[in-house]
C-alpha cells in the first residue's frame, strides 16, 4: 500500500449509449499535489471527474481512496471519502448568505447556531487566505466570490481531495492569480487537487503533474517541470484523421460580412467578445474553432442581432445593390427588413431554433408567417416546403405533422438547417450543427454546407472537431477567451497549430506584462 | 367608541386572513404555488364544522358541550387541520409525484374543495355546530373590566391569539432553524438543495400539508368566531384574499400580522361608513386587491431580492435522469 497516493483510478470505463466517454482510464493522484487534466472538448475529462465526485457511476473499473477500493454512487458518498467537487455552474441559493449556503444540507446534532457557522467559515477563509464575508448574500457577490463560497463549502465538509472543473473560465486574470495562490497554499497544507483547464499557461504555472486525455482515453501523465507546451499540445491533439469530406475550390470570392473590433460584456460584466475582427466571404466556408464557451455563441448571436455589443461594427455587403449596412444594434426583424438574408442555425436546436411541440409545417412557417396579407395563416406554402424538405433531405418522420421533438437529433437538425437554407441566405451561420449526430447525418449536413458555399453564400461554421474543420472549411478562425488568436488557411494548417492557438491565452488584453 | 369597535372588527377579520396567508406562505416557501387554497380552506372549515356537529351529538347537545367546552374548541381545530392536510396531500401527490402542473392542479383543487365542502355542510344540521360558536367567542374574563384597552387587546376568542402565535412560530422556524433553511433552499433552488442532500420531495410534501392545515383554520375561525357559527358560502372568496395577502406580506409571516389587519380594515370599513350604498361597499372590498397590485408593482420595481417570491415558485422539480 502506497501512502503517498490519495486517489487511484484503475481501468475505469464509462459508456453513454454505445459511445465511450471514458475507456480504460488509469489515473493516480498523490497527496499534496496539484494534478492538471488537459484535453480537448469531449475528451472525457469532465465525465471522468464526475465519476470521482459521484455524479456518474463507472461501468467498469475500480476507484481507490487511500489504497482502499471504494464505491461512490452519489456526491454524498464522495464527501464520505473526503472528495469534494467545485462545478463550473455554481450550486448556490441566491438569497442566502455565504454561511447559509455552506451549511446547507449538513446534518449535525445539536442546536443550529448561525454564529457558530460564521466562525468556522471565517476560520477556513483565514487559514487559506480567502477573502469572504460569511454574511454577504450570494446575489451581491461577484463570480469570483461565488466560486470562493463553493470552495469553502467543500472545505467545510472536510474534503481532502478537491476537484475543480474549469475554475478559471469565469475569472479575471487577477482573480485567477489569487485563486492559484490559494490552491498552492492548500496543496502545501496536504490537500490533493485536481484541476481541469484548457489554458496551457495555467497548466504550466500551477500544476505539479499533467494528465492528458484524448477521445476518452488517458494518454499520459507527465511531470509539469519536464514537459513543454508543444509536447502537451501534440499529446492532446493526436494524429490527424482522414475524413474524406469533399471540398471544392472557392469561386467568385467576395467580402460579404466584415466584422470590425466588436467587444461585448455579459451580464456579469465579464468580457466575452474582445476586439473581434474578421471577414466572412461569399463562396467560402469560414470555420470557427475554439474551446467551448470562448465566445462562439455570443459572436454568432451578435451578428444575428440577438446579443448586444458594446463596441465595433458589423458591416454587411449587400450583393444585390452593393450597398453596405451596419447591422450593429439592430433587431433580427430590422436586419431582415434591410434585405439582409441571414440564416442562423443556433447551438440550441429545440430551444432557439425550433419549437419542439409543433410539427414540421408549423416550424417551417415560423420563418415565413409574416408573409401575405390575409388575416388567416397560410399553411399551403409552408406545407409544400415541408414536404420538399422531407423528400430532399431524407428526413425520417412518420409524416409532416409529427411534433419535431419526437424526431431523432439528426432529423431535427435537418429540419432546422433545411428551413434556414430554404430562405435563400446570403450569410449562413451554423453553430455545432453536427453535435450529437451520427456519422451519416453529419455528412449530409457537411454536404448541405458545401452546397451553400457553391451557391455563393458566406458560410460561418462553428465546430468542435478539428479534423472536420480542417477538411471542410476554407479558412479557420481560432478564438480563445473571446479573442481571435489567429485566422489560418485550412488547407495548410495542422491540428497542432490550431490547438496551440486554442489554448493560447493572452493573459490580459491591453495591460499585458510582456 | 366607534374606532375601537372598527379596529376590533378589522383585527378579527384580519386574523382570519392571517391563518390563510401564513399557511400559504409555508407552502410557497417550498416552491409550491397552491392556488387550491380557497378549496383547501373550504374543506378544512367543513371538516371542523362537521366534527363539531358530531361532538354535539356525542355529548348530548348544548349541555354536554358546556361541560367539555375545551374539547368543543379543540376537536374542530384538529378536524380542520386534518382536512386541510389531506387536501395538501392530494395537491402534493399530483404536483410532486405525478408531475402535474401546479396552477392547473391548484385551480382544480379550488373547484373540488368548494364542491366537497358545500356537500358536506348540506349534510349536517347547522344548529349543531352553531352551538359551538360561543366557545370560540369566549374571551378572557378580565377584558370587560379594562375598558377600551381591554376591548382592543383582550376581547377576542382563542383563534385570534392562535393565529398570531402561528405566524410568529412560522417566522422563527423559517428564519432561525435548519429545517427552515432547508425549506427555503428547496423553494429557491431545488437542484442545489437536492445536491446538498436535502429531500425536495419530502420538504414539498410536508410544507404543503402543514401549510394547508394551517390555512384551514382561517375558514374555521371565520365561521365559528367571526360569523358566530353561521356558515356562509364566501370562504373561497376569503381564500383568494389570502393568496393576495401573501404577496402583500412579501412572504414574511410576522409582517403579515400587520398586513392582515390592513386587509381586514379595508374589508370591514364599509360596515362603518354611514349611508353607504351596496355598490359602495363592494368598492371598499375591492381595495385589498388593489393594494396587492400596488405592492406587487412596487416590489418589482425596487427588485430587492429579499422581497421577491421564492425563486422557483410554481416550478416543478424533477431530478435529471442519469
Amino acid at each position: 500500500m502506497n501512502t503517498t497516493v490519495a486517489l487511484e483510478l484503475k481501468n475505469i470505463s464509462k459508456r453513454f449509449g454505445d459511445k465511450y466517454a471514458n475507456k480504460n482510464v488509469d489515473l493516480t493522484l498523490n497527496k499534496g499535489e496539484i494534478l492538471a487534466i488537459l484535453g480537448e472538448n469531449g475528451s472525457g475529462k469532465t465525465s471522468m471527474v464526475n465519476m470521482i465526485a459521484g455524479i456518474y457511476y463507472p461501468d467498469e473499473g475500480e476507484i481507490f481512496v487511500d489504497g482502499k477500493p471504494v464505491v461512490i454512487t452519489s456526491p454524498k458518498d464522495a464527501f464520505k471519502y473526503k472528495i469534494g467537487m467545485i462545478h463550473q455552474h455554481f450550486k448556490l441559493v441566491d438569497v442566502f448568505s455565504a454561511s447559509e449556503n455552506i451549511v446547507l444540507g449538513i446534518k449535525e446534532k445539536g442546536r443550529f447556531k448561525m454564529a457558530q457557522v460564521d466562525r468556522k467559515v471565517a476560520e477556513i477563509t483565514q487559514r487559506y487566505g480567502f477573502q469572504l464575508d460569511p454574511k454577504k448574500k450570494i446575489h451581491e457577490m461577484s463570480v469570483s466570490e461565488k466560486q470562493t463560497v463553493e470552495i469553502v463549502k467543500v472545505l467545510y465538509r472536510g474534503a481532502d481531495i478537491l476537484i475543480l472543473d474549469e475554475p478559471t473560465a469565469v475569472l479575471t486574470p487577477q482573480e485567477i492569480e489569487k485563486l492559484f495562490d490559494i490552491l498552492r497554499r492548500m496543496r502545501d497544507d496536504g490537500k490533493s487537487i485536481i484541476i481541469i483547464t484548457h489554458k496551457m499557461n495555467e497548466v504550466l504555472s500551477l500544476s505539479d503533474r499533467v494528465a492528458v486525455m484524448r477521445r476518452g482515453e488517458h494518454i499520459a501523465t507527465v511531470e509539469t517541470a519536464q514537459t513543454n507546451e508543444n509536447e502537451l499540445t501534440e499529446m492532446m491533439m493526436g494524429e490527424k484523421v482522414e475524413l474524406n469530406i469533399e471540398r471544392t475550390e472557392p469561386k467568385n470570392v467576395k467580402d460579404r460580412l466584415v466584422v470590425e473590433n466588436i467587444c461585448s460584456k455579459n451580464s456579469d460584466g465579464i468580457t466575452v467578445l474582445d476586439n473581434i475582427s474578421f471577414t466572412a466571404r461569399a463562396g467560402e466556408i469560414l470555420g470557427v474553432a475554439g474551446i467551448a464557451g470562448s465566445g462562439q455563441r455570443e459572436l454568432l448571436e451578435a451578428i444575428a442581432g440577438l446579443y448586444h455589443i458594446d463596441d465595433g461594427k458589423i458591416v454587411y455587403h449587400n450583393p444585390e445593390n452593393d450597398e453596405e449596412e451596419n447591422l450593429r444594434d439592430k433587431t433580427p426583424l430590422q436586419i431582415s427588413q434591410l434585405g439582409v438574408r441571414l440564416s442562423f442555425v443556433p447551438e440550441d436546436r429545440l430551444g432557439m431554433g425550433l419549437v419542439g411541440n409543433m410539427d414540421i409545417v408549423d416550424n417551417v412557417m415560423l420563418r415565413s408567417y409574416k408573409r401575405g396579407k390575409s388575416m388567416f395563416l397560410d399553411r399551403k406554402n409552408p406545407h409544400d416546403l415541408a414536404m420538399e424538405l422531407i423528400e430532399e433531405l431524407h428526413i425520417l418522420t412518420p409524416d409532416e405533422h409529427t411534433p419535431v421533438r419526437r424526431l431523432s437529433g439528426g432529423n431535427i437538425q435537418k429540419v432546422l438547417v433545411g428551413r434556414e437554407i430554404s430562405a435563400a441566405p446570403s450569410v449562413f451561420m451554423a453553430a455545432y450543427p453536427v453535435r450529437g449526430l451520427d456519422v451519416n447525418a453529419s455528412y449530409s449536413i457537411y454536404n448541405l454546407l458545401n452546397r451553400q458555399k457553391e451557391l455563393g453564400v458566406a458560410v460561418i461554421f462553428v465546430g468542435e472537431d478539428l479534423d472536420v474543420l480542417l477538411e471542410l472549411c476554407d479558412r479557420i478562425m481560432v478564438i480563445a477567451s473571446g479573442q481571435v488568436t489567429g485566422i489560418v488557411d485550412a488547407r495548410s494548417a495542422t491540428k497542432e497549430e490550431i490547438g496551440l492557438l486554442m489554448t493560447a491565452h493572452n493573459t490580459q488584453g491591453g495591460s499585458s506584462n510582456e | 367608541m366607534a374606532v375601537i369597535t372598527f379596529l376590533v372588527s378589522a383585527i378579527k377579520f384580519g386574523m382570519v386572513l392571517l391563518f390563510g396567508s401564513t399557511g400559504e406562505t409555508i407552502t410557497e416557501k417550498s416552491g409550491h404555488l397552491n392556488l387550491g387554497l380557497p378549496g383547501v380552506m373550504c374543506v378544512g372549515t367543513a371538516c371542523g364544522c362537521i366534527a363539531e356537529a358530531m361532538f354535539f351529538d356525542m355529548v348530548g347537545g348544548r349541555r354536554g358541550m358546556e361541560q367539555l367546552s375545551f374539547l368543543a374548541v379543540l376537536i374542530p381545530i384538529l378536524a380542520t387541520l386534518a382536512g386541510g392536510a389531506i387536501m395538501g396531500l392530494i395537491f402534493s401527490f399530483f404536483t410532486v409525484t405525478l408531475h402535474a402542473n401546479q396552477n392547473v392542479t391548484g385551480l382544480a383543487m379550488t373547484t373540488l374543495g368548494v364542491g366537497i365542502s358545500d356537500f358536506m355542510i348540506a349534510s349536517v344540521d347547522g344548529y349543531k355546530f352553531t352551538a359551538g360558536a360561543k366557545f370560540f367567542n369566549a374571551h378572557l374574563p378580565f377584558a370587560d373590566s379594562m375598558g377600551q384597552f381591554g376591548k382592543l387587546f383582550f376581547s377576542y376568542g382563542i383563534m385570534v391569539y392562535l393565529s398570531i402565535a402561528v405566524a410568529i412560530v412560522t417566522s422563527f422556524v423559517l428564519n432561525k432553524t435548519k429545517v427552515g433553511l432547508h425549506l427555503r433552499a428547496v423553494g429557491e433552488n431545488p437542484a442545489t438543495a437536492d445536491a446538498a442532500g436535502i429531500s425536495v420531495t419530502k420538504y414539498r410534501y410536508l410544507s404543503t400539508c402543514i401549510g394547508c392545515a394551517v390555512a384551514g383554520l382561517g375558514g374555521l375561525m371565520f365561521v365559528m368566531d367571526y360569523l358566530n357559527g353561521n356558515w356562509e358560502y364566501v370562504i373561497d372568496a376569503i381564500g383568494w384574499l389570502c393568496v393576495a395577502l401573501v404577496i402583500f406580506t412579501t412572504w414574511k409571516p410576522v409582517f403579515g400580522i400587520f398586513c392582515s389587519i390592513v386587509f381586514g380594515a379595508f374589508y370591514v370599513t364599509a360596515e362603518y361608513v354611514p349611508g353607504i350604498s351596496l355598490a359602495g361597499k363592494e368598492i371598499f372590498k375591492m381595495l385589498p386587491y388593489l393594494i396587492t397590485i400596488v405592492v406587487l408593482v412596487i416590489t418589482s420595481i425596487k427588485n430587492k431580492k429579499e422581497n421577491q417570491p421564492p425563486a422557483s415558485l410554481g416550478l416543478p422539480y424533477f431530478r435529471e435522469e442519469r
